[in-house]
């Protein structure tokens, strides 16, 4: 066999970053790769965000983005060092031989042209065939990546059409000069799961009938397991494992791959049912100002102590349920009641008590917590505004909730901006612990957050329901999460409940069509398990 | 893109024809309420005008009857409905101090100072657009450090200033541009030029700087953008990706721009024609206030807002069009 | 931040701005000679006793220079800081409490700034009496609407961002929500724009000073000077440049500020994103 078609050695990018004081920083960000990747061969790039591996993935284009430059090592495409070319060789690479699938085709596609001419614009720029050759070839692409009306569907601007359908009509763009070699950033990390599943068929499908190598990058090994034949797991810009599909995934060597590979160790037994609950709605429907309904007659309960998993992709509404029970939106029609008394709708008519007992964590802890407090004012405001805690006892009791989240002593006087991403949510967490509320509401509080990270973060929700007690409502589209912590499980769908009862009842035959589809899409990491899913689903299907 | 579909909605118009007649008539609202806060706004305030008019020493009676001359003794309503019935029809009633029909003195002073924002203009936007695209070509280098340096100076600069140091300059020291600028009815265009090199000179170099930085930003922001990424990821040359992809979005900023300094430039004139004696519109509103002669004041005050507003409305009506997302609904 | 990662071209603006408070401040110890005092002929050029000549009615141009910088300041500061209380604390307000209240204060603002500043200042203090306090107030009544449009807009992106909803769901009120969480983190873009208000302010009561509605002779400010001046110039005497250049000089010094302090809020958010 002859050389590899993409060959890196000893790859080194540094990064010009600004400190507090507006001064330029040089810091390394990918430090010494070396892969392979062989013709028509897919290899996956996966690590958490800021290993490194968007940036890996532009070096292969000879691109830096931003202040990032290329500092060191070789990329050689068919032995060629393409960090040596000057702009017009490297332009003659770009769109040509190697092309780039973008994490949000939404923002890479340009708003003023349609899709068919943008679609086809590297491969006539580059004279790889004639218009009408790449109108056919794209209309052909279209057909083989499952859009609607392949042979119109050049014709829309990127505004007309969805999310998914951008991806897929970017995926087009990349293959439609049948290139030698794709970059695919995270391409479909944007997606709901049930969108997710059907644009990775069709890049695999796509990938296999072009015959073209690719680099795959995502954060979700689950993923990268169903395309890749070889995977590379990069931490801080260092390569911590690199091997087959097969052998990361079933015998993985270093201790962070294993923890990637098992993610989930947080394991719950489902509570028993009880008759009494904490909170109850009945028949909530809801919208915004005079439009359409966002929760159209939803009735559920929480039981005292336990977990309601509410599962759904966006615009489910289940994010608006969490919004009528605080009484950010009141209600159009229904009841919340909490406790056996009924709560006023809006949050102005509320007692301080009653906010008291229900408490938000949110998605992005980057947001949630001032930036311009320190973490023990964050955490001492609840204590001095609900407890009129003061002085020595509000400064205790702060050092006993930084206990409890498992920080130490010395954050209190920190600033959010000198905590990592995990740290900020326990502060959060920490922030709705000391209200010493009855029900917390967790709005995805784990999917920004690396997955080991994320794993702190549900162990910690887990071990303070059984020191304190309280409920949770754990609002998420993983249902990998819903299996391993809820007590009760609701599943979302157009604003309606699909489905709603005790975790073992909701997540075992017979389901519903949609809740199916959901839990069939949810990738495992598995060889092999994209194959199976689709051939279950088109057996139902064929069953129907 | 000739090719554009005419497909309606269902009220039988499309979104841009649509928003395009709501930003029509939100400009003549606009304009209605501005009448009212000139016209009732004066009013109110405190101050009577027949005293002044009349000095400190007036007596009661003599007050009376000039109030009764001035027809100020009707009530306000009345009043208001009178003078924006004669406004739309381009009667602004007499003037306070000198009697004649406020009309006629600004028909031909009106002309006058459009004619200098217009030649600023013309000079001023391509000079100031090649100069933003000149800072973002080099952009962080020493042309662009340059330029933003004495773009940055340019903006401090008051009109007043630039207009004497042009005058001592060029019109005493060198004797090669007119002082003061004299324009008359009937003057050849030639002649008129030469009267306002300076006027424009300094409009212009008091615009230009804003302008220049204004396109800049805008110009920056579209090629930071992604989709400029995507173009440069497919190789197809750093030229093509600006002419393709980078100009049919900047369109509609720069326009923006180009609208909102030009609706500058004609406040501009005001402190322009006090400098170089220019006959037109705002030397004319300038000598109505320090007299306080109210009908010119209210006359010149909506006409300037007009041209204002209706600047402002132009670029709002381009960039509704320049949206391929109102031109191509879902 | 430390002092010297501030760029040199940052102290010359800071320098600038402190001289000519300082000028304003020590204005009687400072000047050689009284602010009306007829101390020569019409336009003698500058001299030892004269270093910048005198003016158009024989009166030390330096020493008017420096009692001009003390009411040009001071008119200008009242302005700014009042515009800027007026029109953050309707802008937060009108950001937290949204509604009805928010859409009346808005079109209020479109309205306003719908006709040109100048424009509407000459219309208003043609109506009224010549008082320095009204002044102050029309320039700061005027200068508002654009404290008010970036208030609002600097506000309702904070107010959205959930640490301002959960101080909301605790049950906060509206003066706390305002103060202690958007307030802080709103003061790097509000102190630039203060910055630029101030200049303008600057520049606007020249202007009006120049065209005889600013401040009233014989008191000494910068715009009037060049008024007084004016005649000069066509005898080539630059009498009335002096003023001229020491206003656009000031204007120079706080912009070369607020384009530092604004770059550098910008390269932090860049930092924190990255």
């Amino acid at each position: 066999m002859a050389d590899p078609l993409l060959k890196v050695r000893d790859l080194e990018i540094g990064a010009c970053a600004c400190d507090e004081d507006g001064n330029l920083r040089e810091i390394e960000i990918v430090k010494g790769i070396s892969l392979d990747l062989e013709r028509g061969h897919v290899l996956g790039l996966i690590g958490e965000s800021g290993a490194g591996k968007s940036t890996i993935g532009l070096a292969a284009l000879a691109y830096g983005r931003g202040g990032v430059r290329i500092t060191g090592g070789q990329v050689l495409l068919d032995g060629q060092d393409i960090l040596e070319l000057g702009p017009r060789r490297i332009g003659q690479i770009r769109g040509a031989r190697v092309c780039y699938v973008a994490q949000s085709a939404a923002a890479a596609f340009n708003p003023a042209h349609r899709l068919g001419a943008q679609v086809i614009e590297g491969t006539i720029h580059h004279g790889i065939m004639s218009r009408a050759e790449a109108r056919a070839r794209a209309a052909e692409l279209f057909g083989i990546l499952g859009l609607p009306d392949p042979a119109t569907f050049g014709n829309r601007y990127p505004h007309q059409v969805s999310g998914g359908q951008l991806q897929r009509a970017m995926t087009a763009m990349a293959l439609c000069p049948r290139p030698d070699l794709i970059v695919f950033d995270e391409p479909t990390t944007a997606l709901d799961v049930t969108t997710q599943i059907d644009v990775l068929v069709a890049i695999k499908r796509a990938i296999r009938e072009s015959g073209t190598a690719a680099l795959y990058i995502s954060h979700d090994l689950a993923v990268v397991a169903q395309i890749a034949d070889d995977i590379m797991v990069l931490r801080h810009g260092e390569t911590v494992e690199y091997g087959s599909t097969r052998q990361i995934i079933e015998t993985p060597q270093k201790d962070y791959t294993r923890a990637l590979v098992n993610v989930r160790t947080v394991v719950k037994e489902p509570a028993e049912q009880q008759s009494e609950a904490i909170l109850r709605l009945k028949n909530i429907s809801a919208s915004y100002g005079t439009g359409p309904k966002v929760l159209d007659n939803v009735s559920l309960h929480v039981p005292p102590g336990q977990t309601l998993a509410v599962v759904g992709e966006s615009g489910s509404g289940k994010s608006t349920l969490a919004r009528v029970i605080t009484g950010l939106l009141p209600p159009s029609e229904g009841e919340v009641v909490f406790e056996g008394t009924l709560l006023p709708p809006r949050l102005a008519q509320r007692s301080r008590d009653q906010l008291r007992q229900i408490q938000l964590i949110y998605q992005m802890a980057d947001t949630a917590v001032n930036p311009r407090h320190t973490v023990a004012q964050i955490i001492g405001r609840p204590l001095r505004f609900y407890h009129g805690m003061h002085g020595q006892r509000r400064r205790e009791r702060v050092q006993e909730l930084l206990d409890a989240i498992e920080m130490g002593r010395g954050f209190s006087d920190r600033y959010p901006a000198e905590l990592s991403g995990g740290q900020k949510q326990r502060v959060a967490i920490a922030r709705a612990l000391a209200a010493d509320p009855k029900l917390i509401i967790c709005d995805e509080p784990t999917s920004a957050l690396d997955p080991l990270v994320a794993e702190g973060i549900l162990k910690l929700l887990m071990k303070l329901q059984r020191q304190t007690g309280v409920s949770y409502i754990f609002i998420t589209h993983d249902i990998a999460i819903v299996r391993a912590i809820a007590d009760s499980v609701a599943v979302m769908l157009n604003g309606r409940l699909q489905r709603f009862g005790p975790r073992g009842q909701a997540l075992s035959p017979p389901f519903d069509a949609y809740t199916d589809l959901l839990l069939k899409s949810v990738p495992e990491t598995k060889v092999g398990w994209l194959e199976r899913a689709l051939a279950s689903r088109r057996m139902e299907s064929g069953g129907h | 893109m000739g090719d554009d579909r005419t497909d309606g909605s269902p009220r039988g118009l499309s979104p841009v024809a649509r928003l395009i007649l709501q930003r029509l008539g939100l400009s003549a609202l606009l304009l209605v309420a501005v009448s009212l806060l000139i016209f009732i706004g004066i009013e109110a305030l405190p101050g009577d005008f027949a005293s002044t008019y009349l000095g400190q020493g007036a007596t009661p009676r003599a007050v009376a009857n000039i109030r009764a001359e001035l027809g100020l003794d009707e009530p306000v309503w009345s009043r208001y409905l009178d003078w924006l019935g004669g406004a739309l029809t381009g009667d602004f009633g007499a003037s306070w101090a000198s009697g004649q029909e406020v009309s006629g003195q600004i028909a031909s002073r009106l002309g006058n100072s459009l004619f200098l924002a217009a030649i600023a203009a013309l000079i001023s936007v391509p000079l100031a657009i090649g100069l933003g695209m000149i800072a973002v070509r080099y952009r962080d280098r020493l042309v662009d450090r340059l330029i933003n340096v004495v773009s940055l100076a340019a903006i401090s600069l008051p009109e007043f200033f630039v207009g004497y140091l042009l005058i001592l300059f060029f019109s005493v020291k060198f004797g090669i541009a007119a002082f003061p600028a004299t324009v008359y009815p009937g003057m050849g265009v030639i002649e008129r030029l030469e009267m306002v090199a300076l006027p424009v000179a300094t409009l212009v170099l008091v615009v230009i700087a804003h302008m220049m930085r204004m396109t800049r930003a805008a110009i920056l922001s579209i090629m930071s953008s992604q989709y400029m990424e995507t173009a440069e990821l497919k190789g197809i040359g750093a030229l093509r990706a600006i002419i393709h992809h980078a100009a049919p979005n900047a369109v509609a900023p720069i326009v923006n721009v180009v609208a909102l300094n030009l609706a500058y430039l004609v406040v501009g004139v005001v402190v322009v024609e006090v400098v170089f004696v220019y006959p037109g519109m705002g030397q004319y509103m300038v000598d109505a206030v320090t007299v306080r002669d109210m009908p010119v004041v209210q006359a010149c005050g909506i006409i300037f807002a007009a041209v204002y507003i209706l600047l402002n409305m132009v670029a709002d009506i381009i960039s509704i069009v320049a949206n391929p997302r109102l031109r191509h609904p879902r | 931040m430390r002092l010297r990662t501030i760029p040199p071209s940052a102290w010359i603006g800071m320098a600038g701005i402190a001289l000519a408070f300082v000028a304003a401040i020590f204005a009687p110890w400072l000047a050689p000679y009284g602010e009306r005092e007829v101390i020569g002929q019409v336009w003698e050029p500058m001299s030892r006793a004269h270093p910048l000549g005198t003016d158009n009615l024989g009166r030390d141009l330096l020493s008017r220079l420096i009692f001009g910088a003390q009411t040009t300041l001071f008119v200008a500061l009242a302005a700014s800081v009042l515009s800027f209380a007026i029109g953050i604390f309707l802008s937060f307000f009108a950001a937290v409490t949204r509604g009805l209240v928010d859409q009346g204060l808005s079109r209020l603002n479109d309205l306003m700034m719908a006709i040109p500043t100048l424009i509407f200042a000459l219309v208003v203090l043609a109506a009224l009496p010549q008082k320095l306090w009204i002044l102050i107030l029309v320039m700061a009544v005027l200068d508002s609407t654009r404290v008010f449009r970036l208030g609002r807009a600097v506000a309702m992106d904070l107010s959205v961002m959930d640490f301002v909803e959960a101080a909301r769901l605790r049950g906060e009120g509206t003066v706390w929500i305002i103060f202690r969480e958007i307030l802080p983190n709103a003061l790097s873009p509000l102190l630039a724009e203060f910055g630029l208000r101030f200049a303008f302010a600057v520049l606007f009561l020249s202007t009006l000073s120049f065209l005889g509605l600013g401040i009233q002779p014989p008191d000494a400010d910068w715009g009037g000077m060049v008024k007084d001046n004016s005649d000069g110039i066509i005898f080539g005497i630059p009498a009335a440049l002096i003023p001229g250049a020491t206003i656009a000089a000031l204007a120079i010094c706080v912009n070369i500020v607020v384009d530092w302090l604004l770059r550098r809020t910008s390269s932090l958010k860049g930092g924190r994103d990255g």
